[in-house]
């Protein structure tokens, strides 16, 4: 078991996104994350999905998006060819004293401060999943108020791979 | 010209001629429309039946079958209907109506969320919200249930849509779907593969599912198999894809199928499954479909290739199209007589040796012997539960007959609507119906739909009052604990024909059973004919 990014692109109908949810739901395949948001072209949506399973699994997810009508491509973006990106807000919990030290941990991993409360700080970090966590995890020492993760995007990269747009 | 009109005359564009349905409020405008055409409304008793009567009527026509229901309890009483198409891959193009477009979500009077109820089992669902798309979807919708794997689209329309004016409607002649493109044809080096292992398999076997009949590739395959000499075995769905006398045909494979046809898939050493999908049912050990062996897989559908049993040799496409290139091909499959011997010998020896009940009626032995008196071309529509297993291993299914029954799902009350549809797609073909008496109570409705579109059905209830499987089931896996099995409050099944106006016949046992089919399956009219099973009988 390990995780896959699919790369789905489809028809920007109504209902589009239940239908692939409810796809995975109801025959049983995970959802780690998924994002969605419109294409260059208006008309398709792209939706990265962060899944688990096998290959014989990932392939039958495969099968079983590719029918649906909406669907004009899916494919799995491998971490050797693909570019991943997250974006997680943490709104920590700061006393005067000791807000400093979150900034420092926010300056180590390029991450900006977007809002300042006498509280709290909100945090805002892009990254791939594995800095995310551990920018998350240098955190221990804090009270995390809230956190919003928006789920994994990725493009392949180059031009070899590119689903061109009718 | 108003929305509903236009629906109507879609429909008219896409040579439909009957349509199965049950009108309510807020599919009225449609049902108004109608009265203009000469579409042929079916009304049937409850939605549920409209499914599965549109369901036997594409099944028997070739086409898409449609039926109509107005929205709330109308469109969620044929969602059962709508998932029995959907699980044997049945073209169905369902219309409900729905309650005002403003009105959405407000829970107005006889409102639900039918595309959404719907979702898992329709190969596609629309809901309209502006009338001039309607030429659009219809081409689609009726684009998309006939063709690659079929199955049923589901269209709901808001009453408001459907009476709103969009002046002259021009039906498209191409659907332009930017991401539906079902591959028709087979891969060309694939097709070359397939030709160079059949001209080295010593035990070759065809394995016929219910996609071969959706493909209109019945003759294909035969042809096939009979230039070739290739025992054929079938799945459910696959019966009456060779006549059951046929000496290439080995009956139905499967827990529920015959021995020797499992045999036959155990030691063959090439076997093309064609139209099928190694189902639980039909298969219980995938593997023994692939192991030691080669596998071909011919499907509609790529989502089917390797999701039970992983071929060697995939191929994608409409079996017709498949088979066609097949003929094309110069395959010469190597003598296959001793093959056919040894087969033909396990159908001999393996043959159960059956007690035959004399105190009441042999469901086997009288299936065998009613479906003998049949006519060839004919219609055997089969209902869920004991009587399906006989029927499907002692039915004799004729040259030309046409075995439907519900295989994916297992609906009961199935029979008697389909082969109501049926009829509508066939007159002049006969038309059997059978069932148990659980399956009867749920669509005894029917009869008199029957009675009002004149279709002249032989209903045959094979009546043990229980509900035969289930109680088989507690009977084994519950030592006799039985629960809910029985049915015994009637009706007098012969007063209830007397009341319907329609031909009743008793059989008690096998005593004149010959005179009694022949008296029951004689003459053009409607009749029922009730056999008394033994309550404990066992298939």
């Amino acid at each position: 078991m390990n995780n896959k990014v699919l790369q789905l692109l489809v028809d920007n109908t109504s209902g589009v996104l239940s239908r692939i949810s409810g796809l995975f739901a109801r025959r049983g395949y995970n959802i780690e994350s998924i994002t969605a948001g419109v294409t260059a072209d208006p008309k398709f949506t792209r939706i990265t999905i962060v899944t688990t399973g096998d290959d014989e699994i990932i392939e039958q997810i495969k099968n079983q998006v590719a029918k649906l009508v909406d669907v004009r491509d899916i494919k799995v973006l491998e971490p050797s060819d693909s570019v991943y990106r997250e974006l997680v807000l943490v709104k920590v919990r700061v006393s005067a004293g000791d807000r400093q030290g979150v900034i420092t941990i926010a300056d180590v991993f390029r991450a900006n401060i977007i809002d300042v409360g006498p509280e709290s700080l909100v945090v805002e970090l892009t990254g791939k999943q594995d800095k995310i966590e551990a920018f998350i995890s240098l955190l221990d020492g804090y009270e995390i108020l809230e956190l919003a993760r928006t789920g994994v995007t990725g493009l392949g990269r180059g031009i070899s791979n590119v689903t061109y747009l009718d | 010209m108003l929305g509903c009109e236009a629906m109507v005359k879609c429909l008219e564009n896409e040579g439909v001629k009957h349509i199965f349905g049950y009108p309510g409020a807020v599919i009225c405008p449609f049902f108004d429309s109608l009265l203009d055409s000469d579409i042929e409304t079916v009304l049937v008793r409850t939605e549920q039946n409209a499914a599965h009567a549109a369901s036997g009527y594409a099944r028997i026509n070739g086409g898409v079958g449609v039926c109509v229901a107005t929205s709330g309890p109308g469109a969620l009483n044929l969602l059962t209907g709508i998932a029995t198409a959907f699980a044997d891959s049945i073209p169905l193009v369902c219309i409900t109506g729905q309650v005002e477009s403003e009105q959405i979500g407000s829970d107005v009077f006889q409102e639900a969320d039918v595309t959404g109820a719907a979702e898992s089992f329709v190969k596609y669902s629309y809901y309209v919200t502006d009338a001039r798309e309607i030429p659009r979807i219809m081409k689609e919708a009726f684009y998309i249930a006939g063709s690659g794997r079929r199955g049923p689209v589901l269209i709901d329309i808001p009453v408001d849509v459907q009476n709103t004016e969009i002046g002259d409607i021009e039906y498209p002649e191409k659907v332009q779907l930017r991401t539906y493109k079902p591959t028709i044809s087979g891969h060309a080096v694939q097709i070359k593969k397939v030709a160079g292992v059949f001209s080295k398999a010593k035990r070759p076997l065809i394995y016929a599912g219910g996609g071969v009949h959706l493909a209109g590739a019945v003759s294909h395959l035969r042809d096939f198999a009979e230039k070739n000499g290739i025992p054929v075995v079938s799945t459910m769905m696959g019966l009456s894809v060779m006549p059951s006398d046929s000496p290439l045909f080995f009956g139905m494979v499967g827990n529920n199928g015959v021995p020797w046809a499992n045999k036959a898939v155990a030691e063959s050493d090439l076997i093309m499954m064609i139209g099928a999908r190694a189902a639980d049912r039909a298969v219980s050990q995938p593997e023994i479909m692939a192991d030691g062996k080669t596998l071909i897989h011919i499907d509609a559908d790529t989502a089917e290739i390797g999701k039970n049993a992983v071929p060697t040799i995939p191929l994608v496409g409409d079996a017709k199209k498949i088979l066609k290139q097949m003929a094309g091909e110069d395959i010469k499959v190597p003598d296959t007589s001793e093959w056919l011997r040894t087969l033909e010998g396990y159908r001999e020896s393996m043959g159960r040796k059956r007690e035959k009940n004399k105190d009441y009626v042999d469901a086997a032995e009288f299936l065998e012997l009613l479906t003998s008196c049949m006519k060839e071309k004919s219609i055997i529509t089969v209902d869920v539960g004991q009587n399906q297993i006989w029927a499907c291993n002692h039915a004799k299914v004729k040259e030309g007959t046409r075995f439907l029954t519900s295989g994916g799902m297992g609906t009961m009350g199935y029979s008697l609507p389909a082969a109501i549809g049926a009829r509508k797609a066939s007159s002049g073909r006969q038309i059997v119906s059978i069932c148990g008496d659980g399956a009867f109570h749920m669509c005894m409705c029917e009869l008199s739909t029957m009675m009002q579109t004149k279709a002249p059905v032989k209903v045959v209830v094979l009546n043990n009052t229980r509900l035969g499987m289930v109680r088989e089931y507690q009977h084994y896996h519950y030592h006799d604990r039985l629960s809910a099995v029985e049915l015994s409050g009637g009706p007098d099944i012969g007063k209830l024909a007397e009341a319907y106006g329609i031909r009743y016949l008793k059989l008690e046992n096998m005593d004149g059973a010959r005179g009694a089919v022949d008296e029951f399956l004689a003459g053009n009219d409607a009749a029922i004919m009730e056999c008394i099973l033994d309550p404990e009988a066992l298939v």
